[in-house]
């Protein structure tokens, strides 16, 4: 009944499915959300004084320092190198288009002990220069390290959406302006980047919001943060209500990022799919500007993923012996199959979430998703235990149950099980997935649907047969992005993980906070081999 | 009707499925801070002596003791076996342990490494001591914690991050030993010597002083240990501060029978085991730490240290001044 119901209300005046779908979902999310926020309201007077006063200042300037530095480097870096691949042509270009994203596959903390395993004072490399008294770097162990180890790391997020963007309007934007007598690079400034700046802008949500959550590399570093702060409230000071009310705070600061990328956004032009049209003609570069391009593209290449890569390896060679183990296959096989699940549901939920905008393109729709992507920019820690505690109220009702029907008392249920896992990794990443699917909804415009319909084709059909191969970029990017992020994420795996379900972050963690990196590197090296597949598929679907 | 009926067959089968783990008695579970390499082999060879398997979990202590608390009664852990009496005694604090009263566990370990209400016991010892550069530093200008906070270290000083709970628990024991406003003192002159930014682990303090960044610092002598496995030729040495004091701050790792543990009888054998000179031998070995029980033999690295006097305050009070001793080291602008 429902089913005929959607192939009839695809433009519909009232409620549907879709919305009563999203609904439930933001209401789920909402509840771990709540608990966080609802913590504020007990007292942690002491704790939240002395933090207050001690450390909240330079909190927030540290967080305001690395979002505005991450922020500004990950947009430059992003945007430049998606106009070079995406419009211009230059040697190697099609080489540099995929080769870019490769640093998606390196979580952020493992960029972070690498980097700081090699330019350190006391690292092999500064210790030769210092014996053969060449110029060393120093205060690498300092804002300026995190913010580039960050940036480094995320800059293909920025990457991606802006090459999206420039694929399909940039060449025509640049034409459009230089029949109006600008030149090549006013009309890069004046008219290509302006009409890019909503994608561009959804990139950049998506690594401020990395950047608020990250825990991992700014531990390494001993960078103070709010998560650390928070992670000092909760484990130093037992204090549940401390860390709560930090949450909130980081809680607001996205809802403010989230807002201004929303209000960019909503001024997306709907374009439709004319990608083949201008294929073949692109920005040819002369010159010197080929070799800048060259060089340019090379050298991040080379920063972001090379190096980091033969590092990894030379600690992997010297550590092998006594890390590996047959314990590893486990840990591998672990990674996968959570990330293959979360991904897969992630990609229905979202899917769902973003046909419900489009049916309902209303303030209420945008709140519902302003909610269930929210989940970003919470650390990690903090969002599972705020699923923790309905969980085991659950797991309570559910051996309360037990107890009066069946006269048993049982052990956890839901607890301790991969669904608490997987729940709060769908929380924690619906942004990427929602991002992707969403950007490539809006490119099926209201006139496909309608010429559709009259062609007589409607409902469930039409969704196959119209809709999806239009999503399908969308899709795969979604399924590419959320496997890699929660095969890298470490602080949700390490709190709710079942009996024996270790994973390879688990293990990264588990070394490095023993200072044991070089040992590390073997866990790491496996992680980024196998993140390179997703993105490797993710980056066919970008590439023309 | 059927689907409430298929609902029903679905929450029954949920619930035995629920109900199944929890009905094999040979088994004790434990959720362990100390990570797997360490714990493994021990276990194994417990269920390989006594055929009672044991169950673990590895995780950040903080966060086992915060899953401990969110399962409550439901709690899978019998055991929660973690690193730094801050730790036990906050697990204590929050009622995730049970007193346990055995004389075993009286005899072998000694009372100031086990909690005054028999809820923790001390498994193994660290201590957190001075490591210095041979080349530049000799023993002779050492003496106590407090005196690396003497203007003649001043830029010579490396230390761990405050945030790392050995730190709270060594700020702590000084907090017994000087008070709250000496202790103030003492952690500002020691900031006021850091030659760099406080570093995430105590490896890389050593390899800071090795390479000459520093010349001083604090750390445990099994990171010590380690790093000097791996590369002998650093130029590094240990020694003993407050040997005419109150002597070497020592710290446990330890575990403790849970509230609402299953196995309370499995859990108080699998301890009684461990604090057994045999196991002990393994349990400290494993990494080159100090065993608790006074005749089991030392690891022979670790006896090549050489003997100290340690700091007999019973270590649960690193615990009961944990908060307080980060309020001051906040306040100190210690990071």
């Amino acid at each position: 009944m429902i089913i005929r119901r959607l192939g009839s209300n695809l433009l519909p005046a009232r409620p549907s499915a879709w919305r009563l779908f999203a609904a439930l979902f933001a209401a789920a999310v909402m509840i771990p959300l709540s608990i966080i926020l609802l913590s504020f309201t007990k007292p942690a007077g002491d704790v939240w004084r002395h933090l207050s006063q001690t450390l909240l200042t330079d909190l927030i300037i540290n967080t305001l320092k690395l979002a505005i530095g991450v922020g500004t480097v990950t947009a430059i870096l992003g945007v430049s190198l998606a106009w070079l691949t995406a419009v211009c042509e230059f040697p190697g270009r099609k080489f540099f288009t995929w080769s870019l994203f490769l640093p998606l596959a390196f979580p952020t903390y493992v960029l972070a002990f690498v980097f700081l395993g090699m330019l350190d004072y006391s690292s092999p490399l500064q210790i030769l220069l210092r014996q053969h008294s060449l110029p060393t770097l120093s205060g690498f162990r300092s804002s300026w390290g995190v913010i580039f180890v960050m940036s480094l790391s995320l800059y293909p997020y920025v990457y991606l959406l802006a090459r999206d963007a420039f694929s399909t309007q940039g060449k025509r934007a640049l034409e459009a302006a230089q029949s109006l007598g600008h030149t090549k690079t006013e009309g890069f400034f004046k008219v290509a980047l302006p009409m890019a700046r909503p994608w561009i802008a959804g990139g950049l949500m998506l690594v401020l919001m990395e950047v608020l959550a990250d825990f991992g590399a700014v531990s390494i570093f001993n960078y103070d943060t709010f998560t650390t702060a928070i992670y000092k409230a909760w484990f130093g000071f037992f204090s549940l209500a401390a860390a709560a009310q930090l949450s909130s705070i980081l809680v607001v600061f996205a809802l403010i990022i989230l807002g201004i990328e929303n209000s960019l956004r909503s001024r997306m032009q709907f374009t439709s799919m004319g990608r083949d049209a201008f294929r073949k003609e692109r920005l040819h570069l002369g010159g010197a500007m080929k070799v800048f391009a060259v060089s340019y593209a090379f050298l991040i290449l080379f920063v972001s993923f090379v190096v980091p890569v033969i590092q990894l390896i030379l600690w992997t060679t010297a550590s092998f012996r006594y890390e590996f183990s047959s314990r590893y296959f486990d840990f591998l096989g672990h990674s996968l199959v959570l990330g293959i699940i979360t991904a897969a549901i992630i990609c229905l939920l979202a899917l769902i979430l973003s046909y419900a905008g489009r049916h309902h393109p209303d303030i209420l729709s945008s709140i519902l998703t302003r909610i269930c992507t929210m989940g970003y920019a919470l650390p990690g820690t903090v969002l599972a235990i705020g699923i923790f505690i309905p969980v085991a109220a659950a797991d309570g009702f559910l051996a309360d149950a037990a107890g009066a029907l069946l006269n048993v008392e049982p052990g956890p249920v839901l607890q301790g099980t991969i669904f608490v896992m997987v729940a709060a990794y769908i929380v924690r990443f619906m942004a990427p997935g929602f991002n992707s699917i969403d950007s490539s909804m809006r490119r099926i415009t209201r006139s496909i649907d309608e010429s559709a319909r009259t062609l007589g084709s409607k409902g469930l059909p039409m969704l196959y047969r119209i809709h999806l191969p239009i999503l399908k970029g969308g899709l795969f990017s979604a399924a590419a992005l959320v496997f890699v992020d929660v095969m890298k994420e470490m602080p949700i795996t390490l709190m709710t993980r079942p009996f024996g379900w270790d994973t390879l972050a688990v293990k990264i963690f588990e070394l490095t906070s023993e200072g044991e990196w070089e040992r590390a590197a073997l866990p790491a090296l496996t992680l980024i081999l196998v993140g390179i597949i997703p993105v490797a598929l993710l980056t066919r679907q970008a590439d023309d | 009707m059927t689907g409430k009926y298929i609902a029903m067959l679905i929450m029954v089968a949920i619930v035995t499925l629920g109900v199944i783990p929890s009905t094999f008695a040979d088994e004790v579970v434990v959720y362990s801070a100390r990570k797997e390499h360490l714990i493994k082999p021990l276990f194994d060879l417990y269920a390989k002596e006594t055929g009672t398997k044991v169950r673990y979990i590895t995780g950040n202590a903080g966060v086992l003791m915060q899953r401990i608390k969110a399962e409550g009664s439901r709690t899978r852990a019998d055991i929660l076996l973690t690193v730094d009496a801050g730790n036990l005694w906050h697990a204590a604090d929050e009622g995730l342990f049970q007193p346990v009263k055995s004389r075993v566990l009286e005899k072998n370990i000694p009372s100031h490494l086990r909690d005054p209400d028999n809820r923790w016991f001390g498994l193994s010892v660290r201590a957190r001591t001075i490591a210095y550069n041979t080349d530049r530093v000799s023993p002779e200008e050492l003496s106590t914690y407090e005196n690396l906070g003497s203007p003649k270290w001043k830029g010579r000083l490396v230390l761990r991050t405050s945030k790392k709970v050995y730190n709270q628990s060594l700020t702590a024991m000084l907090i017994v030993e000087h008070g709250l406003s000496k202790t103030e003192e003492i952690i500002r002159s020691w900031v006021h010597n850091l030659s760099t930014e406080p570093f995430s682990s105590d490896t890389k303090v050593l390899e800071s002083i090795a390479a000459g960044q520093g010349d001083v610092g604090i750390i445990n002598t099994y990171y010590f240990g380690r790093l000097m496995n791996k590369k002998p030729g650093l130029p590094l040495a240990l020694f003993w501060p407050d040997q005419d004091g109150n002597g070497v701050h020592v710290n446990i790792s330890g575990a403790g029978v849970t509230t609402h543990a299953r196995h309370r009888d499995e859990a108080i054998k699998l301890l009684e085991w461990l604090s057994a000179p045999a196991a002990q031998t393994i349990f400290a070995d494993s990494n080159m730490e100090y065993p608790v029980h006074n005749d089991a033999k030392l690891h022979s690295i670790v006896k090549s240290w050489g003997s100290f006097r340690e700091n007999f305050i019973n270590v649960s009070r690193s615990g009961e001044l944990q908060a307080e001793a980060i309020k001051l080291m906040d306040r100190a602008g210690y990071r």
